[in-house]
């Protein structure tokens, strides 16, 4: 390479502690750009996809299930666990005014005994009335779901053709869901003809804590979507006041706990990437003044030999180009590294719902942490670059004897 | 090429005992031509470097204006200056003042390189060999003594063969032999056919120069050469 190309390398080169120290700050603020950005938007990613999964308005579930924590466990926790209520009461639901689409949902918790071959929460749906997992599913597997076909969530050590025991009866894994990073992940789905067999068996084991309940008779909950021209919150109310021994939430208000600590993990890692931007601006400023400095001489030498000031300060910048390119490999690659193989364990120690962008999307974040750093280095180094390309060569000569 | 510098001065604003300007270079009116070697000495602080910067054009000067040839230096834009300087003028700086990042002969080459065209090697080593430092040619300058960095700012500063080759105290580390050697050369290329003017305390210069100068208090006197 021509030296007129590979000076600024060579500088670098020629220095190489400052360099490497230099290239550790941009390497930092472009982990925390990075790293940063992926987990709030997968953070974000995930509770959309929530919201997107529980796909109603409204809940209904039995009052003794609505101890708050208890059903949240279940529903977004990914926890065991299950109740149920008279059909009855769902008739009811049907009767009443402002219920747009309305369906019924089967809850049933396996055993880790040897009659079931794994713990999962099991969920069936009716495919007629359907609106919240069909959809789904469907994007998975496009039959109808036969007796003892199961779903299986992505997260679950189950493949399509296997087949999973539960209560003694035997299901097929007929489709393997796309990961939602939910508590989804960790359930199987069935229609409702088989959760009402798996439900028997449990009974006839004598492993359902319900023993008296008919399968047939009863559902977990029901899921509502509000009518045209009704609010959910309306309908949560005429439920509550005129149908006894239930309890209807919004589902809103079931993830806003979880909406809130998103936002304070957000607003943590905000302050975060901006505390250490700043921070990396003024270090990188002082570091880049320093460089210079202690190099004012070379820049005169430069001069003399006939270096225009456009070409100093073209020098300063593209050392700073390449310290910010450098630096922004050596930060982004460990990001990769530690938030695309471990994003479960993330999930699981953050207890919140965690789905990484497409990986269009996490290219489109390293070009932006990228950019971020080379930004963020240019702008520090620019002060530096004008400072040189006004020395005054004479005087800096002079001032070496 | 002949340099013409009419009626040139260079004030600095700097506290004095009766203002805060201070005259570095009282009007002076020089030419320097082709195939001549001029000498200037004088004290420190006299004003001979600051007329050396300004013949550079590295400093714009106060009044007055510089030729060379038809070319007026300062009427110039920054960048064509300073292609004009890679060209046609050599500079010997004051003190050390290698490149650290490069080795010696990557330094020498340097009047070429930095504007990416060919390193001219061959060159740039007989030159070396001519003031005893090719042996040194792969070191980096951290290695070289303060003389040795001298020679070869010398060989860097004739290297593009200059019409005009500027000196301002180019054996102020060398010794005896070392200095003879550099005087000799700069001769040389004075009888090559460039006009060198040289900045130095050394009385040996006088032997080797055509015309010499004393600056005193900003003001340059021509001295005889003898």
């Amino acid at each position: 390479m021509k030296i007129s190309r590979s000076l600024p390398f060579r500088n670098l080169a020629g220095k190489p502690v400052r360099t490497a120290v230099l290239i550790f700050l941009t390497a930092l603020l472009s982990l925390t750009v990075f790293g940063g950005t992926l987990m709030i938007t997968s953070l974000r990613t995930g509770l959309r996809s929530l919201e997107s999964r529980l796909g109603a308005d409204i809940m209904v579930v039995p009052y003794e299930a609505t101890t708050k924590s208890n059903l949240e466990n279940i529903v977004l926790q990914g926890a065991t666990g299950y109740f149920y209520m008279d059909h009855a009461r769902y008739e009811k639901i049907l009767s009443r005014e402002g219920i747009g689409q309305v369906s019924a949902q089967f809850f049933l918790a396996s055993a880790s005994s040897g009659c079931c071959s794994l713990a999962v929460q099991i969920i069936g749906f009716d495919p007629e009335t359907d609106f919240t997992i069909t959809p789904w599913i469907k994007k998975s597997y496009s039959q109808t779901l036969q007796k003892y076909d199961i779903v299986v969530g992505n997260d679950l050590n189950a493949f399509v053709g296997d087949t999973l025991s539960f209560y003694g009866t035997e299901c097929h894994v007929a489709a393997k869901l796309d990961k939602t990073g939910t508590s989804f992940d960790t359930a199987v789905f069935t229609n409702q003809e088989t959760i009402k067999a798996l439900i028997q068996s449990s009974i006839d084991l004598n492993m359902n804590t319900f023993r008296n309940i008919n399968p047939e008779q009863v559902v977990s909950c029901v899921l509502i979507n509000a009518a045209e021209g009704y609010t959910p919150e309306e309908i949560v109310n005429d439920i509550n006041i005129h149908i006894k021994k239930v309890k209807a939430i919004q589902t809103k208000e079931m993830i806003s706990g979880i909406s809130d600590s998103l936002q304070g993990v957000s607003r943590i890692i905000g302050i975060l990437i901006l505390i250490v931007w700043i921070l990396g601006i003024v270090i990188l400023l002082l570091a880049f003044t320093m460089s210079v400095s202690e190099r004012k001489k070379e820049f005169a030498v430069l001069r003399v030999i006939g270096a225009s000031r456009k070409k100093l300060a073209g020098i300063v910048m593209q050392e700073s180009l390449l310290i910010c390119l450098a630096g922004s490999a050596a930060g982004i690659l460990p990001g990769l590294l530690i938030l695309l193989p471990f994003h479960q364990l993330i999930e699981e120690q953050l207890n919140l719902p965690f789905l990484l962008p497409n990986s269009g999307a996490i290219l489109g974040y390293v070009i932006g942490a990228i950019l971020a750093s080379v930004l963020t280095g240019c702008t520090a180094a620019a002060a530096s670059a004008l400072r040189i390309s006004r020395i005054d060569t004479a005087l800096i000569l002079r001032g070496d004897n | 090429m002949i340099l013409k510098a009419e009626k040139i001065s260079k004030e600095f604003i700097r506290e004095t005992k009766n203002s805060n300007r201070f005259l570095a270079l009282q009007e002076t009116d020089l030419t320097l031509e082709a195939r001549s070697l001029t000498v200037l000495t004088g004290r420190s602080g006299s004003g001979k470097s600051t007329l050396l910067n300004l013949l550079a054009g590295l400093m714009l000067p106060t009044s007055g204006k510089i030729f060379l040839d038809e070319q007026e230096l300062y009427a110039m834009p920054d960048q064509v200056l300073s292609r004009f300087r890679n060209q046609h003028i050599g500079v010997i700086p004051q003190g050390q003042t290698a490149l650290h990042s490069l080795n010696v002969l990557e330094n020498v080459c340097l009047p070429y390189t930095l504007r990416g065209e060919d390193a001219h090697q061959a060159e740039a080593e007989a030159l070396l060999e001519q003031l005893d430092i090719l042996h040194l040619k792969s070191a980096m300058p951290a290695e070289l003594s303060g003389g040795e960095l001298r020679r070869m700012a010398v060989a860097r500063a004739v290297l593009r063969k200059p019409e005009l080759l500027l000196a301002d105290e180019p054996t102020s580390d060398l010794d005896d032999e070392n200095t003879r050697t550099v005087f000799a050369f700069l001769r040389q290329a004075a009888d090559q056919g460039a006009a060198v003017f040289v900045v130095t305390h050394e009385n040996d210069a006088f032997r080797y120069a055509d015309r010499c100068f004393r600056m005193d208090g900003g003001r340059m006197q021509e001295q005889s050469a003898d």
